[in-house]
């Protein structure tokens, strides 16, 4: 689809921007940014986001603590994050302004409703004068708008109470962005239509809200209001979608179990941020063979997973760091047993209860050693949020030809973040069809395949295979009981050698961008993906001899790795944590790597990569 | 059923694994055992669909014996384990195996919950008051008092009582019966198996090494006629010798109480009939307590619902199978846009 609208002579080019929509938690600033995302997909824009919101779900109106925001980076250029400047801030109340502006670049815009800015709300947001009237802002264009009446003048004819049309002025908002920016409404009036289906009243007023804002773009003569142009991005042809990490997890994992001929997908969860979106998400694929069970607890979760995987599904279970602490036991039984596992670990910032909204990287150590005894499994990582998807159909791939878990780790910035996404062609995903033992001739359960080391997958219901598993140490042929040293000793290599042999089945670690050798590689895992890679290319841009090296294997790391980060004469790890991946490639390869890291439960700026980059090759 | 080998029933021997079973000498996990396996051997269970699954402690390594399907996980866990393997095939016929500690201390949540969605499964109790594999430390259902390594001057904590907690959780189907008293065993292991949801029985079980005779007072052969209270439903709970005793609802305290027939003009009519689906005397049978009552046997309280894999089947279409789904179409829902070529 291209825009439909002519190009306005009084439009001003812009090759990409950053908008954050910033109010209370009761705002609908996610709603928002959201609408404003898919609008921008369909104009054809490449972009970017970051929702960023509170833990409490409604906090006390007016309070910094209470605060929501929705980023959005677009543009005509290749986008790869949510942006490390704030271009337009729209800020619904004192407290949005307070917390976000420092992210906005000067000489950037505010949109302010100066109706919520009262002395009440000043006083909320700490402020002792008001900041739209003090001259505080003057290294910024400010734009002060009534948007609350506009808001109650737009929607006066409805009937609505004072509260619920007050509510409608984040759609006001919306339509003066998306005139400002020139998207199209459709979407948005559809997208109310069917939210409001029950409450039609609703729905006209919401839509009513919106034109008026769109309407008071085009009709306010007033100097910072400026009408913008960005034009459609550069892509590869096909058809896109926007997607979240989430969804393309759930469809991955789908994908996933659909390539290895299985059933039923078994999803076993206990509630958590950020992870739970993943539960909701699965729950409504019933009809394509998803068995979604909401736990009693974080263990009750992988046990059922495992009991499915048991008996002929794939179990996948989730969770986020603290739930995954309480999984471990469980992950060493799936190991001991070697049954198919996948556990999802959105993580986010810790330890303990930490800042549950908040993004982080901080659950490698936990993925890759975090169990008692020698206790190997597979470990992936997603880059971004289109990216969930192949890595979960790998995660599968591997759980089940290896008789293993899989840990795949996310994070709270892919769970929730959004991407113009080019729909695979399911077709084109390799099958890795499960075959289950039938023959009784000759089976022994802990017999090995000669190539991967898997024992066979043999599941209940098979006559003549009756056998028993447990986590009591088996004999390496009968599975029986087992407490011989030498049984022990070979068992424990025997589980590791199988893990390590995934190196073997897995692609070489390439260079995501820059040659195979040079001054400085920037490697890096998860959702640092995008700043990393912008920022090298903007290096590279610059005459400097660096690479960034992405890597999705954790556990094991590629075959390659070592003779790769031997090409360079340094290595730098940008991590959202206080170094892990750092110390685990230094352990594995001996290398001076030297960490980067960012423990704020943001992501990283370009900026701040690019002048770590700058200082590594100086 | 598809077992196609010549029609030679399975004998009591056949569902024996070929482990050599290691509980103490004299255990009461044998008799038990002995109860169970002579259960699948009357009943000609399929060996192949039928799923033993235990967590940690002497009652535990229990699969390790049945030569069906056999899962021993983790310590309390076994019932996440059963309720994942009955998700993925209902057809399954799981046992879960448990005890005291196991069951009621560290996976006392998982006990609660699988009795509440009501999964269909059996789930035996082995309760002998005490931490057998850990070397003798008191249990959650230990009396106060007992003495142990880990409480040499007697656990002051009041103990769990497991029928009452299972009843509380919303267990369907509640039983109690004795690992020596092998045909009465056997009949409960039937009735558990013949009910549709999850089935609770307690079986209390002598660990001679470190709590010998603890049920003696309603255990013991001299002790039995008078302490034990066989329930039946549609039959009137009588106990003692020859019967002579029964229970009777005292309609002012509403509690039950002992009388002996023929005495202050007591009759038979007087004595409360047993109702297996009546949830209020079943709280009220399973709390009654030797010396001053008699020990409740038998079925205690019975009353079928939907089970959970029923109710969650339900809601998902027939034929629904993750390796025919449609995930081109499910990509291509909502909103998308062309790049043109």
């Amino acid at each position: 689809m291209t825009t439909t609208s002519p190009v306005s002579p009084f439009r001003e080019t812009r090759d990409h921007v950053v908008i954050r929509f910033a109010g209370d938690s009761g705002d609908g600033m996610q709603l928002t940014g959201s609408q404003f995302t898919v609008e921008t997909a369909l104009a054809g824009n490449d972009l970017a986001t970051f929702p960023d919101y509170p833990a409490e779900i409604r906090a006390p109106a007016g309070t910094t603590f209470g605060v929501s925001a929705f980023q959005i980076h677009f543009g005509t250029t290749d986008i790869r994050t949510a942006g490390d400047e704030v271009d337009v801030l729209v800020a619904m109340n004192p407290a949005a302004l307070s917390v976000n502006l420092r992210d906005l670049r000067v000489g950037g815009t505010i949109v302010a409703d100066v109706g919520s800015f009262s002395e009440r709300n000043l006083t909320k947001a700490g402020y002792s004068a008001n900041p739209l009237e003090d001259g505080s802002l003057t290294p910024y264009q400010v734009v002060k708008l009534d948007v609350s009446k506009l808001t109650l003048d737009a929607v006066e004819s409805f009937g609505l109470g004072q509260k619920e049309a007050l509510r409608c002025r984040n759609m006001w908002a919306l339509g003066l962005m998306l005139w400002m920016y020139d998207r199209d409404r459709q979407a948005t009036v559809s997208w109310l239509n069917k939210k409001f289906a029950k409450r039609p009243e609703l729905a006209r007023a919401n839509v009513a809200a919106l034109n008026a804002g769109h309407a008071f773009g085009e009709t306010a003569e007033m100097g910072a209001i400026v009408g913008y142009r960005v034009a459609p991005a550069v892509a590869e042809p096909g058809e896109y979608r926007t997607v979240s990490g989430t969804e393309a997890l759930a469809w991955g994992l789908l994908a996933g179990v659909r390539a290895a001929g299985l059933q039923k997908l078994f999803f076993g969860s206990y509630p958590i941020t950020p992870a739970s979106s993943l539960l909701h998400t699965l729950a409504g694929l019933k009809p394509q063979g998803v068995v979604t069970f909401q736990a009693e607890d974080e263990i009750a979760a992988i046990g059922a997973a495992i009991g499915a995987s048991y008996a002929g599904a794939l179990g996948v279970t989730s969770s986020s760091g603290p739930g995954v602490a309480l999984k471990a036991e469980a992950l060493g039984l799936a190991i001991a047993t070697e049954l198919p596992l996948v556990l999802v670990n959105s993580q986010r910032a810790g330890p303990s209860t930490g800042m549950p909204t908040k993004t982080e990287q901080s659950d490698l150590y936990q993925a890759v050693l975090g169990r008692n005894a020698d206790a190997p499994l597979v470990v992936l990582a997603a880059a971004t949020p289109g990216d969930c998807f192949p890595v979960a159909v790998e995660a599968v791939r591997l759980a089940t030809k290896y008789m293993t878990p899989v840990i795949l780790l996310t994070d709270g910035y892919l769970a929730n973040a959004a991407e113009p996404w080019l729909i695979p062609n399911v077709d084109e995903i390799p099958t890795f069809p499960v075959r289950f033992r039938t023959d009784p001739r000759g089976f022994h359960p802990f017999v090995r395949d000669a190539k991967t080391l898997a024992r066979a997958w043999a599941i209940p219901g098979t006559p003549g295979l009756e056998h028993r598993i447990g986590g009591i140490e088996r004999d390496h042929d009968s599975g029986h009981i087992s407490y011989d040293p030498d049984n022990h000793e070979r068992m424990t290599r025997v589980r590791a050698a199988k893990i390590a042999g995934v190196a073997n089945d897995i692609p070489l670690q390439e260079t995501t961008e820059g040659p195979p050798r040079g001054k400085l590689a920037v490697v890096g895992w998860g959702s640092t993906y995008g700043p990393i890679l912008q920022a090298v290319r903007q290096a590279r841009e610059d005459g400097l001899e660096v690479s960034h090296v992405h890597l999705r294997y954790l556990s094991p790391f590629p075959r390659n790795l070592g003779a790769l980060l031997d090409g360079f004469d340094n290595v730098m790890v940008p991590e959202m944590n206080n170094g892990q991946l750092v110390n685990l490639l230094r352990a594995a390869y001996l290398v001076p790597a030297q960490g980067l890291n960012k423990i704020q439960g943001k992501p990283f700026k370009v900026r701040e990569v690019l002048e770590a980059i700058r200082g590594a090759i100086r | 059923m598809t077992h196609t080998s010549t029609v030679e029933p399975l004998a009591a021997k056949d569902y024996a694994s070929d482990q050599e079973v290691r509980w103490c000498p004299g255990c009461g996990d044998y008799a038990i055992l002995k109860a169970v396996l002579k259960t699948l051997a009357d009943l000609q269970v399929p060996r192949e669909r039928t799923v033993f699954v235990s967590g940690i402690g002497c009652s535990s390594r229990f699969p390790y014996y049945v030569s069906s399907y056999g899962f021993h996980t983790i310590h309390g866990r076994a019932p996440t384990l059963a309720t994942g393997i009955k998700l993925a095939n209902p057809e399954l016929d799981v046992w879960v195996i448990t005890g005291d500690g196991d069951g009621l201390s560290i996976g006392g949540n998982h006990m609660l919950h699988v009795l509440r969605r009501n999964v269909n499964l059996q789930i035996i109790l082995f309760n002998n008051e005490i931490y057998g594999l850990t070397k003798g430390q008191y249990s959650p259902t230990s009396r106060q008092g007992t003495r142990s390594p880990s409480t040499p001057a007697g656990s002051v904590d009041y103990p769990v009582s497991p029928g009452a907690f299972a009843l509380g959780a919303g267990a369907r189907f509640i039983a109690r019966s004795i690992d020596t008293l092998q045909p009465h065993l056997v009949g409960v292991l039937k009735r558990a198996h013949a009910h549709r949801g999850a089935s609770f029985l307690e079986v209390f079980q002598n660990c001679v090494v470190f709590n010998d005779e603890v049920f003696a007072d309603f255990t013991d052969k001299g002790a039995a006629p008078a302490s034990q209270l066989p329930v039946e439903h549609g039959k009137p709970l009588l106990f003692g010798k020859g019967k002579d005793k029964g229970l009777r609802l005292n309609t002012t305290t509403l509690q039950l109480e002992v009388v002996t027939l023929g005495q202050d003009g007591v009759t038979e009519a007087d004595v409360v009939v047993h109702d297996e689906r009546n949830k209020g005397l079943a709280g009220m049978l399973l709390a009654l307590q030797p010396p001053a009552f008699p020990m409740a046997l038998g079925v205690v309280y019975c009353d079928p619902a939907p089970t959970y894999e029923e109710a969650v089947y339900a809601q998902i279409p027939a034929g629904a199978n993750a390796a025919q789904a449609d995930i081109g179409k499910l990509l291509h829902q909502g909103q998308t846009w062309t790049v043109a070529g």
